[in-house]
Formats: C-alpha cells, structure tokens, sequence
C-alpha cells in the first residue's frame, strides 16, 4: 500500500515543516515493518435506510438521532455498513515498541493512521465506481465519533457486520474499537449525485487541533 | 454410550448452520439468537430434529453468544434459563428422533445405540478481546466460560463444543474452564484465514501444540472459509495433530446478493469437497454459516463409507508462542539463558527495582543474536518469586513472539507462569525425585508443555552415562502415569565441570547419544557449565558445545549474544547438512571485511531491526541502527549527539567524556542544556515529536552510561522527586503517558507507571502509600473523561496534597477545568514543566 508520507507527517504534527532526514529514514523504516506487520481487512454491507423526524435515523441495523449524520445522509435511500482493520498484528508491533523505543512507536502510530485511511480510500474508491456504474452515488463515510453520531452506535454496526467473528474487530467497555487501527462508518447512497466539499478531518469542528488537515487554521 | 467411545469407530457428523435458519424462520436482525431458545423452541427442536434426520450425531445448543457479557445479571433475559433451554431444546429433539425411528420399525431398545445422538454445549467466543491488547482478563473469561458449562452440564449436555474461536488465549480459558468444571469431553475448532492464520496471529502449528497440551479430545477448523479453502489447511492439521480432526466449514465463501447471504458452491459441490476432505483422513466433519440439514444429509451420504482412520502419533517435540511454533528436531534449537539473575548484579537490581525493561530488553537483544526459546528465571529470595513470574512471563509474551522456557523451582511460580502463558511452554524443570515428580508433572498435563528432565533423583547426579540413562527412564515412567507423552519430555544429562571432573564431557555426551539411541529421546543442556572454574571459558564452552551438537543435542541452553557460541552453532548446521547451499552461513559472515574472524552478533536481521542497543551492553552494533549512527562517537559532541538523537553517537562521546570529566558536571553542563535546547525547540515548533522522543532515547542510553559509571565509583543520583503517570479506567491507549515517561525521566524523575486501564483505588493508594506530589492521568476517548474525574475526585478526597495533571487527545483546558484538574498538558514539554514546578521549584 502506498501511504502518503505528508499524511505520516501530519499526525505526527509537522504541519507544513520538513522533517529532517534522521526521522524520513524512521519513517521509511516504521512503513517497511508495517507493510511486514498489517492485513488489512474489510466489510461491507447494505441495509434500508429511514429518514425520520427530529434527525431520527433507522439504518436497517441500528437507530440512532443525529443532526450531522442526518444532514450527511440527505437524499439517501440505503446505507453502507462499513468496517476495515489492519489487524491485531500492527498493535503487537506498536505494544512492542510502545515498551521499548517510543520514537519508534510514535511514528508507527502514525504511519499506521495514515495506512488505516489509505486503505480505507482505496476500498470506497472502488465501491464508489462499482455504485456509479449502477447510477448510484456514495456519500463520504461518517464513523460514529464524528459530529454528534454517537460512539453507542458502536455495538449494533459492529454486530451486523459480524466484524468480530469475521475481521476480528472487537470493543471494549468503553467502546473502543480494537484492533486500534480499524474503522467503521455509513455511507449513504443516493440516486442524486453529490459534490462533496468537506470530508474527515475538515469535516470536524475542533477548528483548534493540532492535527488539522487544514494548514490556514493556525496549529 | 459416550461420545468418545463412539468415534474410536465410527464417524462423527456435526449439525450445520443455526444463525441462517434461524434468519428464515424469522429472526430479526439485531435480534438475539438466543432467545429463541425461550422465545421460539419449537423452531430450535424443529432445527436440531433436521439436522438428526439429515445424520448428524452432534447437536450444538443455541448457545454461541451466551454469555454474561452480552446477558448481563438483571438484564431482560437470565442467562441461567437461556443456557438451560437450549439444552432442553436437544434433548426434546434428540427424543422426538429416536421415538420417530422406533415408529419407523427399528427396535426401540435399541435406538440410541444405532442412532447416536449428542448433545454439544456450543460455546463461541467471548466477544472482546483479551489483554494485553484488549481489556479482558485472562481469569475473568475463564469464569464467563464456567457459568455457562456449569448450566449446560446441569441441563444435560454431553460435550463442551468450543469454535469459531480466532484467539489462542481465548480458547485456551475456554478449555481450562471446561477442564476445571466438568468430565465431558472437550473439542475446540478455531476461525483460519485461507493462509492458515488467525486473525490474532496463530497458525495451524501453533494451535495444535495449544490444545493438544491442554488436552482436549478433538481440535479442528470451523467457519471463515468453505470447503475448498479448508481443505489444504485440514491437511496441515493433519500433519501435526495427533488426535483426531474436525472441519466444520462454512457453505461456501459468502458474497451479498441484493441484500442476501448467497454462496460460490451449491451443497452438492459441499458435500463433494467434504469427501474429499474425508478422503484425507478427516472422519469428524460437518457445517457452520449457511450449511443446512440439506449439506449435511448429502455430505454423510458420500463420507460415510470413506474408512474411519484415527491419527498416527506424530511424537513431535514441540512448543510454542502465540505465534510460532519451536519444533526440537534435528535442527538444534538455542534458548536464550541471559534472563536470569544468577551473578548478574545488574539483572538482580532490575528485579528488586521492579524494572520489566531492563528484562525486555534483555529479551529483544537474544531474540535479535538468534535465540529460538528465552529461558526466563526471576528467583531471588528477596522478591515474591510466583509473582514476579507471572508479570514477566506477561510482559515478555506481549512484546516478543518467541516460546518461553519458565524456570523455576517454585511449583506455584510455574503454574502461574504456564496458566497465563499464550501457547505451550517448555518447562524447566523437573528431576527424578519422586517429590519433585509429583509437584510438577500435574502441572504439565494440566497446562501442557515440554518438561525438562534433569538426570538426578534422590541419590544426587549419578557419575556415569548408565546411572544418567536410568534417571531419565525412571522420569519417562513415571510421566507416563500422568498421561504425559514421551515427546513431551526433553532429557538433560546434565553437565560437569571438566576442570574438577576430567570424564564429566564424556559422560554427557554419552547420555546424549544414549538417550538419541536408546530412549528415541530429546536432549537439552546447560552448555556453559562445562568450563566453570577455567580460563576463557568460551573456548571450552564452545568446542563443547560443538561437540554436543554433534552427539545429537537436540536443545542448547546458551547466551546467544556470544560470539564463540553461534559461530560454533552456524558452522555446526552448515557442516552437518542442516543450512542447505549454508545459506545461513554465508548470510551471516560473507561480504565481511578480512581482518580477523567476522562477526555473528549483530548481524542477523532480527526481528528488532532497528537499533536496539542493549541494555545487557551487548551491542557490538554494527547492524543497521536505523540511521542512528555507528558504534563510536564519530567526533559528535555529546551535546550535538542528544540534539540530533543519535543513542550510539551520544554514549560513546560519554564514555570517552567520563576519563576526564565528573559525571555531574556533564549532566549539568552538557546533558541538561542539550535537552533543553530540544525541549525549547518543540515548543516553539521547530522541532517535533519524532525527534523530541530520539533525543530523549539518546539522552537516556548517556545517563545509563553515566550511573554505571557512577555506581562503581560508589555515587549515587538522586531522582528529583516522584511521579506517578496512568491511563485511566476504560482506557487502553497508553502511547501519550508513555512519552511524557521517556521525557520525565530525562528530567530525573522517578517515574511510577501504573500503566493502562487503571482503576482510581490504585492511583490513590499508590499516591498515599508513596507520598506522590504529582499525578499525571491520560485519557484518549471521551467516554473515559469521567473515570479520569473519578480518579481526581478520589485523589482530593485521600491525597489532597497531591498535583494532578492531565493530557490526552480529547482533552481541552476547558475540560481539564471541569474535571478539577490542576494542570491541563497539551503535550509531553508541558508536563515536563508542571512537574519542575511543583516539585523542583517548591523545593527552592
């Protein structure tokens, strides 16, 4: 997979500063193990969705109320269910490094966010495509966590999925997703094409991270 | 008649897919299955009736997601009625099917015996995932497990079914549980990808050493994957396994059909692939998703008239992690000796300081020189020995992939250690005492492993190879009683110093061959006592070594990081056929310059890779140190060393620094300056994360060097005060607390971390029986704010001296305020600064 190294750069909180060349080599490094280390797995399914009054949303699999995910799925008549992990093995790596060299585990988490991403883009570029082709068009994936989409969803999306059984995505008590590199979210899909302007990181509103992806808002 | 009985002969049939019927009979999604058992039970003896008619012999209760967990205590539904009627269920069935032959004309006496029917309690996993990655404790799961057999047992099941399980640890409480609670025999089948992995690391090798160690009945394959892709990972199982195999596969690989489940085969395809999985000698078979009583009557009708084959013995030595598997053949396996205080002050004061690093790394820098096994050895009669033991054997299994050797004399500090050991461990060791016999052998057929067996009983070491060879029989007797296999015992003939015995070679190494020869037996030694009490010992150590190998040691107890000792040990393998085209051999020493012999430690790849520079000063390092410089100084300053993070570069400039300077003036006057220099420069923003934490790396590897050199000289340090730093309750992202650690301790703090997932009772006590100033608290997830509340309302309230800072991805100095924090650290710098504060600065 080829990850974008600016993308490793900014969760590691460069911004637009240059990283001099004894961390690049980590880096390189970091990714090389990393490649060694992750499988990167997926799920998709499809369920019916309702729109309800007051941001009510009943997603086939769950039912939740959310303004910014009603407002992301306006238009839509189904959803995706969507789950991806780079597995349990690049969490041993970092545990590992987490222990005893932390540079390194700095720089793997992030390589392994941006790898988590990149994957996760590769697999909805494509799901997009097969979609348009039909004459259907995808919305861009919303995780519960984002805006006021409750984290609580966690438990229903993952259970419909079966991505504990199948891709080894589990939760802990505080829901947590674990493999601690794994994502999941909806999309919708809708027959009315959409210009998405905002997505991931500009879609959130700490407008004061330090991780913004957005370089005019001052770190 | 009992299921083990029966499938000596005959072949056992599983029931196939439950969740699929279940789906069309109406079952909602979201709905839990399980309830069904209360809520629809015709619907489940319905199921269960089929699968009978179709010519299964084992019914699986509807029980896989029964649980505490998702069925909690006061909830809508009791598990205890749950579990009792799902059994209740296939009873109903099972006497509904036999009453249905008897009317068909076969005699009723005689029914269950011509129609077996068994009932399974179907356990699947637990649904979250164990520690360390996960937040489940190893006991807690074993007690999940034992509530629900406990109730199956009670209703009438006959076996514990333990599938879909994708987790070595899990399965293992799993068995355990059944093990600790009931006789009914236990079978277990686990979740493969198509290369034969689990989703937690495992392979088929791994898994079979697992469970055969703990002993179940039966061990197989189940879900994931249809037929097709089960097939060549059925016959690795059988390579390996010696005791009978399951594969209960999925009805095909899944694909979504507007909005259905649909599959790649059609069940007579299933039943054709089944027969040729019985073919191989697969005589317990069945399905899991989608497979319905349709799959299973086609597939019994083609694999019924293929012959029941029970599996040969294998008689493989073999131990294992949760990864890899170490099998002592031909090919000689070296266990890393260097954990293990015996003579080493620095290894003894790492355990009285409670410092697990120390041993990590201790671990990482064998496993990088060539270690198959680390021995592992915490005595020391100053310390809780079982304790220690345990959160060794914890600490190394979840930082290195290679199997461990638990040493110890304490019979509890090796059942703790093997009970949450993650795979199946050699054991060292056991001897021909009839007391030390009866003290560890239960253990090893409880928890399974390779028993080292030391060749000396009641009346000392005997002085000849006979005595020796007598011993070592006696152990394999008297293992025996306790069902322990003769490849699960690994002889040492003990070795005896030449230089107070001049036959004591010889007599080893004719046990060795006598037990190769004449017991068809393993071997393993301590190789390095044979030169005790000579000059260069290497070089004894190492032609006996050689020699030893040569005379079919099979296991060589050794310090990996001696150069002497893996020459001996590469060129042995390449001399004696074991390194084809000596691949290795030429891996390792060629393309090195000609001056002198070439070198071994450092060389190989490693897993470790990038510049672990040992903290057992081992680290001739010429390897790859990831950009981090070479061996000496290369005329860096120690101050451009720590500035750059350049570890090698900075300890040697303090090395050569040290011959003509006081220890403290370089800290104060290089070290410190140098440090914040970094620090100043990640506040202001032109230098990052990545470089801050390579610096600090550096800056430690020169402290270590300077308070080696400081204690020999008699002084001492004194740390600037104590720190406490934990991830809160509920939460297991600990990177950020472990930064600000790396970066407290350059500041000579002494830094208590009580690690993740921590509960408020044990930071308060802590910071009471302490006397801590300062709290340092991490959260990443919102959810896990409120528990860092918590632990802040406990700390006012027990501890209203103590300074609370706190940090985490979620966190704001908004939110910090409300939570009644001190201090709101928006990175590691600050908290740097929060401590020199409270601590530094209120002393002043």
């Amino acid at each position: 997979m080829e990850v974008d190294r600016r993308e490793v750069l900014r969760y590691l909180g460069y911004g637009r500063a240059q990283a001099d060349e004894t961390v690049m080599e980590l880096m390189e490094s970091c990714l090389e193990q990393l490649e060694a280390a992750a499988e990167p797995r997926h799920l998709v399914r499809e369920y019916p969705l309702m729109l309800l009054p007051e941001n009510e949303i009943d997603g086939g699999c769950f039912r939740t109320k959310s303004r910014n995910l009603s407002r992301n799925l306006k238009d839509c008549t189904q959803i995706l269910l969507f789950a991806a992990t780079l597995g349990v093995g690049v969490d041993h790596l970092i545990q590992r490094y987490n222990r005893l060299q932390m540079s390194r585990a700095v720089v793997l988490q992030a390589a392994s966010a941006a790898m988590i991403e990149e994957y996760c883009d590769t697999v909805c570029t494509q799901l997009r495509r097969d979609y348009e082709e039909q004459g259907l068009y995808l919305r861009p994936r919303f995780s519960p966590g984002y805006g006021d989409f409750p984290l609580s969803c966690q438990p229903r999306l993952l259970d419909a999925l079966e991505a504990g059984k199948r891709i080894g995505i589990k939760l802990t008590d505080s829901f947590l997703m674990m493999p601690s590199k794994s994502v999941t979210a909806v999309m919708g899909v809708s027959k009315k094409p959409y210009r998405c302007e905002v997505k991931g990181c500009e879609a959130c509103s700490k407008m004061d991270c330090a991780y913004r992806r957005d370089a005019s808002v001052p770190a | 008649m009992n299921i083990l009985q029966w499938m000596k002969e005959h072949h056992v049939f599983f029931d196939g897919g439950m969740g699929s019927l279940l789906q069309a009979q109406g079952l909602q999604a979201g709905e839990l299955p399980e309830t069904w058992n209360l809520l629809q039970p015709q619907v489940l003896v319905g199921i269960h009736k089929d699968y009978l008619r179709a010519g299964a012999n084992i019914i699986t209760t509807n029980t896989f997601g029964a649980n505490r967990l998702k069925y909690p205590e006061g909830g809508a539904w009791s598990l205890e009625e749950l579990v009792t009627a799902s059994v209740e269920n296939a009873r109903t069935a099972r006497q509904e099917f036999w009453e249905e032959k008897a009317a068909e004309g076969t005699d009723p006496t005689d029914v269950e015996e011509r129609f077996p029917a068994f009932i399974a309690l179907d356990l699947g996993p637990t649904g979250k995932l164990l520690k360390p990655l996960g937040d489940l404790e190893f006991e807690r799961a074993v007690e999940l497990y034992k509530e629900v057999i406990r109730m199956g047992v009670k209703a009438g099941a006959d076996l514990i079914l333990i599938e879909t399980m994708s987790d070595s640890m899990e399965v293992k409480a799993a068995v355990l549980a059944a093990k600790e609670c009931c006789d009914l025999p236990v079978f277990a089948t686990m979740a493969f990808d198509s290369k034969g992995k689990l989703l937690t690391g495992g392979n088929v090798e791994t898994i079979v050493a697992l469970l055969e160690g703990l002993r179940v009945d039966a061990l197989g394959l189940n879900c994931g994957l249809g037929p097709v892709q089960m097939r060549p990972i059925a016959e690795t199982l059988l390579a390996v396994s010696s005791i009978p195999v399951i594969v209960n596969p999925n009805a095909g690989l899944p694909r979504s059909e507007g909005g259905q489940t649909v599959y790649d085969i059609n069940s007579d395809q299933f039943a054709q692939e089944m027969q040729k999985i019985a073919e191989l000698g697969v005589f317990m078979m069945g399905g899991c998703c989608g497979t319905t009583p349709e799959h299973i009557e086609k597939t019994v009708r083609l694999c019924q008239n293929v012959p029941v084959r029970q599996p040969e013995k294998k008689n493989r030595t073999v131990i294992a992690s949760y990864s890899q598997a170490v099998v002592m053949g031909r090919n000689p396996v070296i266990i890393g000796e260097r954990i293990n205080p015996t003579g080493k002050s620095k290894f003894k004061q790492a355990l009285r300081d409670h410092n697990l690093e120390y041993i990590l790394q201790e671990g990482v820098t064998q496993q990088d020189n060539g270690a198959h096994v680390l021995d592992v050895n915490v005595g020391l009669p100053e310390i809780d020995e079982p304790s220690m033991m345990e959160e060794v054997v914890k600490e190394l299994q979840a930082v290195i992939d290679l199997p461990l050797q638990i040493d110890t004399s304490s019979p509890e500090a090796m059942e703790r250690a093997l009970r949450c050991y993650n795979g199946k461990a050699l054991v060292n060791s056991v001897n021909g005492k009839q007391e030390v016999m009866e003290a560890v052998f239960p253990l090893v057929a409880k928890y399974g492993g390779v028993v080292v067996g030391l060749c000396l009983d009641e009346k000392g070491i005997p002085e000849t190879a006979e005595g020796r060879v007598q011993v070592a029989r006696k152990i394999y007797d008297t293992a025996a009683k306790y069902g322990i296999d003769p490849s699960d015992i690994i002889i040492d003939g003990l070795c005896m110093t030449v230089s107070s015995d001049s036959k004591g070679a010889l007599t080893t190494l004719e046990t060795l061959r006598r037990v190769r020869d004449e017991l068809q037996g393993k071997t393993i030694l301590g190789v390095s006592n044979i030169s005790f009490g000579l000059p260069q010992r290497e070089i004894i150590n190492a032609a006996f070594f050689t020699m030893a190998l040569h005379d079919g040691l099979s296991a060589a107890i050794i310090n990996p990081n001696n150069e002497a000792m893996m020459r001996a040990y590469y060129s042995f393998r390449a001399l004696a056929d074991l390194d084809p085209q000596c691949g290795d051999y030429i891996g390792i020493y060629g393309g090195q310059q000609a001056a002198g012999l070439g070198t071994t430690i450092g060389r190989r790849g490693g897993s470790f890779g990038a510049g672990s520079s040992s903290a057992s000063g081992g680290g001739q390092g010429n390897g790859s140190q990831g950009g981090s410089g070479s061996a000496g100084s290369g005329g860096l300053s120690l101050s451009d060393g720590i500035i750059k993070g350049l570890k090698e570069a900075a300890a040697a400039a303090v090395r050569e620094q040290l011959m003509s300077r006081d220890a403290l003036d370089i800290i104060n006057q290089e070290m410190i300056p140098a440090l914040d220099v970094v620090g100043k420069g990640f506040e202001k923003g032109t230098i990052f994360l990545p470089q801050l934490l390579m610096s600090a790396e550096a800056a430690k590897g020169a402290f270590e060097v300077i308070k080696e050199h400081m204690s020999s000289s008699g002084q001492v340090q004194e740390p600037k005060g104590k720190v406490i730093l934990a991830t809160v309750k509920g939460d297991i992202h600990d990177i950020g607390k472990n930064i600000v650690k790396v970066l407290l301790e350059n500041y000579s703090y002494d830094v208590i971390d009580l690690g993740k997932d921590v509960p408020p009772e044990t930071v308060v006590e802590t910071a009471v029986r302490e006397h801590v100033p300062v709290v340092g608290l991490s959260a990443l997830m919102t959810t896990t704010v409120p528990s860092m509340e918590e632990t802040i309302r406990q700390l006012r309230e027990h501890a209203p001296w103590v300074k609370v800072m706190v940090g985490g991805a979620v966190l704001t100095q908004e939110y910090a305020d409300t939570i009644g924090a001190d201090r709101y650290c928006r990175d590691a710098m600050a908290s740097v600064n929060f401590a020199e504060e409270i601590i530094v600065e209120k002393r002043m």
